[in-house]
């Protein structure tokens, strides 16, 4: 019975394939909202926002990711992602996250145009998925 | 005949232009390993990304988007891929005669360059270069690819160019690379590679079909730029293996036909040396 509620999930960055196998449910962040999925979900395509992807894999194992800006395709027991960006907990680097979030911030406060701001948030969102997952596995 | 020294001479000067070629040879296999595997390792996300795009079309079946048509300018603007150095045979020449002749001969271009030696050829014949990326084919990531995009497809919205196409060199295998011409924008598919069940099933799309469209293609752009960016590393390398293990061998031969050579002018300054002798004995006596 166990087998029957696993679906293929793959992650696939411009440079590798991020992840490839089965899972029994995927919790990740779309433009409108969070969303979480199980087999059978409905055919549908949606952009991505930046945040914690949670795999979780036969036999109740859980995983976590950052996924970054990409978009995600459910076609019957197949899901794929494409993500620019995705990183495991391990390979982030909580610093270097640090000192992107108050370059944003700092960039947020000073600048007044239109295109900045844009880009300021999106790495201030990207530096703060990545904080809260780094943080989330050394707690 | 030329004389003992000259040959010598020119003995010396091949064994050291081999010497160099044989290096560049070895260089060059390492760095083809290398670009070859990143070539590989990007194909997975541009084929999931093509079949994305296509299907996502073909269910759609959208026609109004502005990525989907010819924008009003007659201008084409096209993403030239060549390489920095040269002694890669014909790699940089077959990708300028992509553009000089064929499908894009006497068309009005705008260029996007990548690759000094592709700059200086196309600004010598008079093309018109919009922009300059050649620091990113030493190693192309993602990032460039996405930033290079993005420029393009801005000029596109602006209608500054009303087409987009890719010219580089494909990697087929270590010893075939092939001169390519992609057409970019508009997207142009077919859907007969779609199965009857991925047309079938009804998709939703969140937020809506032309947002996600909006959002969609120049990720798909920037894959396929990314994709093309990677294998042209590759294609440069396996040329430039390629000439340099002919050049290398052209200097052994051309070695050989020296020694020959050398070895005649050495018995006939001998045997010229001996008459000498024996025509002055003669003369003694």
């Amino acid at each position: 019975m166990a087998a029957d509620n696993l679906f293929d999930l793959k992650i696939i960055t411009p440079d590798r394939v991020f992840y490839s196998g089965k899972a029994s449910f995927l919790e990740l962040n779309t433009v409108e909202g969070g969303i979480g999925i199980y087999k059978n979900h409905i055919p549908m395509t949606t952009v991505l926002e930046p945040g914690i992807a949670t795999i979780t894999e036969e036999g109740g194992n859980k995983k976590e990711a950052a996924l970054h800006t990409g978009f995600m395709e459910i076609l019957g027991d197949r899901i794929t992602i494409l993500a620019e960006i995705a990183e495991w907990p391990d390979e982030i680097d909580r610093n270097r996250a640090q000192e992107a979030k108050i370059r944003a911030e700092r960039r947020l406060q000073n600048d007044k145009s239109n295109v900045n701001i844009t880009r300021a948030e999106l790495a201030l969102h990207k530096a703060l998925v990545r904080i809260e997952l780094a943080d989330h596995v050394t707690k | 005949m030329a004389s003992m020294r000259d040959i010598q001479r020119r003995r010396n000067s091949i064994a050291s232009t081999q010497q160099i070629t044989k290096a560049m040879k070895l260089v060059s296999t390492v760095k083809l390993q290398r670009t070859r595997e990143k070539a590989e390792e990007c194909k997975p996300y541009f084929n999931h990304m093509y079949a994305t795009v296509t299907s996502m079309l073909a269910r759609t079946g959208i026609v109004e988007h502005p990525y989907l048509k010819s924008g009003k300018s007659g201008k084409k603007g096209v993403i030239v891929i060549s390489s920095n150095r040269g002694l890669a045979g014909g790699y940089n020449s077959n990708i300028v005669k992509m553009l000089t002749q064929g499908e894009l001969e006497g068309k009005e271009l705008l260029i996007y360059n990548i690759g000094r030696k592709g700059h200086e050829a196309l600004e010598r014949k008079g093309y018109e270069i919009a922009e300059d990326y050649s620091e990113v084919i030493n190693a192309p990531l993602y990032s460039d690819a996405v930033e290079i995009s993005q420029r393009v497809l801005k000029d596109f919205e602006e209608e500054k160019i009303g087409e987009i196409y890719l010219v580089y060199t494909s990697f087929k295998n270590t010893v075939v690379h092939e001169p390519k011409l992609l057409k970019l924008l508009p997207v142009e598919f077919s859907d007969k590679e779609l199965s009857d069940a991925e047309r079938n099933t009804p998709m939703n799309y969140k937020p809506g079909e032309e947002e996600a469209l909006d959002m969609i293609i120049p990720k798909y752009i920037a894959s396929l730029l990314y994709g093309a960016l990677n294998e042209a590393a590759a294609s440069e390398n396996g040329a430039r293996m390629q000439a340099m293990d002919a050049a290398t061998s052209n200097a052994e031969d051309m070695m050989e036909s020296l020694e020959l050579q050398y070895n005649r002018a050495r018995q006939g300054s001998i045997t010229q040396e001996l008459t000498e002798i024996i025509a002055g004995a003669e003369a003694v006596e």
